[in-house]
């Protein structure tokens, strides 16, 4: 295994049942590098982050995170992971600072570590202010950013996104998606962001196209416009999603 | 991974459960109305019609309000440990499941951690119902307020760890309504938090048998025969070991390789 990848898919095929969520899906990414994760609804997106996070189990295939072995070497795998799920998986009775507090103990860090973790992250995300704020206070935008802010408080080399910017305004949209890839370059993290949304995407961001469970294009922005004869990605999605809305 | 690591964590889980509980005064108050109304209504209901023998732990002849107190305090727990699966079932199609599952440590021990937490939430309530059956003139000698403590520890534990497990072939909260009528009153009324076994004997073998044998009676004379200072070394070897089945099982049931989590295709 290259230890300039961070995050390694290969041969990865899952069903429910009898039905195929993924079929042979491989793609590598490097620290960095912010990969965009496009397919339409169904295509096996979240699926795929249930078997990064080992939520469910990789039986075909293999998923490595910085080198380990996501299924034999779990717990390491795991220390090196940041994920924003695409539901809120924050406590909403709790306050921002509890909550993140709670995942800094899960993490196994000590006080002293973790309020300055905590103060960093917060400040990036202009969030340190409303630390005390219970989240069930916070709007759908404000809510995201502690989530993004708490996924990376034990410094992860992979951060994960789950259709983060579902649901929220324009503005608070962009902002977000603004400030992942900014963290991307900074902080050498690799990001991949399951999205359907292709103004989403940057011009030098990665793109892989997920289609009915099967990787339909895996390169940069430019390779799969280039590979696919188009102009735009909203051709290049409905060309290989067969006008799919995206 | 290291010891203090695995510390912090499980403080961390124990904590944030305590903070929920406190914080949500009408689950801490729904918990304890619950037995109060069987304490206040039904046993000065029953007190006339029921004629209670001396028998073990007691030693004289008691009210049935002090012979139902243990059993209420199981109910307490029983209750407990059902509402914790409940929420799990619920951070589980809310998503909140997610961060701990994801988080660096082996998944037994995050069960173990929740199902701890579950369990001093249930203590603190048994303690409040306790304090407020003293008042009530439902008094055991001191030093049972202190012995009951670690066989309350092993009665959470194991109904606590009943209740994993079932959340662990849940899949939608509605299911819960299942759980109510097939788990938690049959093993509520089949036991002897209500009567005595003997009494339970004239009337049916039949639940006679199912009553000795279920893991509830067993818990609620562990905690009648505590709180007045005697060990009742039967049921606490039957509640231990019915907490080691259920927690296995319910450890096998949260494995993403082995477990019903692959089967329903959720976590």
């Amino acid at each position: 295994m290259n230890s300039s990848i961070a995050l390694s898919v290969e041969d990865l095929s899952f069903s429910y049942g009898g039905k195929k969520a993924l079929t042979q899906v491989n793609f590598k990414i490097r620290p960095g590098e912010c990969t965009v994760l496009l397919g339409p609804n169904g295509a096996g997106k979240s699926t795929l982050f249930s078997l990064i996070t080992r939520l469910y189990d990789t039986r075909d295939g293999r998923i490595e995170l910085c080198g380990f072995d996501i299924k034999r070497q779990t717990l390491l795998a795991l220390a090196k992971l940041g994920v924003v799920f695409q539901q809120t998986t924050l406590d909403m009775d709790l306050s921002v600072l509890q909550n993140l507090r709670y995942h800094t103990s899960l993490h196994g860090m000590g006080r002293k570590q973790a309020m300055q973790r905590i103060q960093q992250e917060l400040e990036r995300l202009n969030m340190y202010d409303r630390r005390f704020e219970k989240v069930r206070q916070l709007n759908g935008g404000h809510r995201r950013r502690v989530e993004i802010a708490r996924a990376l408080l034990h410094k992860p080399s992979v951060l994960l996104l789950d259709e983060p910017t579902v649901g929220l305004d324009v503005p608070s949209r962009l902002s977000i998606v603004e400030y992942v890839h900014r963290l991307a370059v900074e902080e050498k993290l690799a990001v991949l962001w399951a999205s359907h949304l292709i103004d989403e995407i940057y011009s030098d961001d990665h793109l892989i196209v997920l289609h009915k469970g099967q990787v339909k294009a895996n390169g940069t922005v430019d390779d799969v416009l280039k590979i696919n004869n188009a102009l735009t990605i909203k051709d290049v999605f409905y060309t290989l999603t067969q006008g799919e809305q995206a | 991974m290291n010891v203090v690591h695995y510390w912090r964590a499980m403080w961390g889980i124990i904590w944030r459960e305590l903070w929920r509980f406190v914080t949500q005064r009408e689950r801490f108050i729904s918990a304890l109305v619950r037995p109060l109304v069987w304490l206040f209504v039904f046993a000065a209901g029953f007190r006339a019609a029921l004629g209670l023998a001396i028998t073990p732990p007691y030693e004289t002849y008691i009210l049935y309000e002090v012979y139902i107190t243990p059993g209420l305090i199981g109910m307490i727990q029983l209750f407990n440990g059902m509402q914790s699966s409940l929420s799990m079932v619920y951070d589980r199609e809310m998503g909140s499941m997610r961060i701990l599952m994801v988080c660096p440590l082996p998944r037994w021990f995050l069960l173990l951690s929740k199902l701890l937490a579950g369990t001093g939430v249930s203590v603190l309530q048994v303690y409040v119902f306790l304090a407020i059956a003293w008042f009530y003139d439902i008094q055991a000698p001191w030093q049972g307020y202190l012995w009951v403590l670690p066989a309350l520890l092993l009665s959470g534990l194991m109904l606590g760890a009943l209740g994993l497990l079932l959340s662990s072939f849940i899949k939608q909260l509605e299911n819960f309504a299942g759980v109510m009528n097939f788990v938690i009153f049959p093993m509520f009324f089949m036991s002897t938090a209500l009567y005595p076994l003997w009494k339970i004997k004239e009337s049916s073998a039949l639940l006679y048998n199912l009553a000795q044998y279920n893991p509830f009676s067993q818990a609620v004379e562990l905690i009648r025969f505590a709180l007045y200072g005697q060990l009742n070394s039967q049921a606490l070897i039957y509640t231990f070991v019915a907490f080691i089945v259920f927690m296995t099982a319910a450890i096998i049931g949260y494995n993403p390789s082995k477990g019903m989590m692959m089967r329903k295709g959720g976590a």
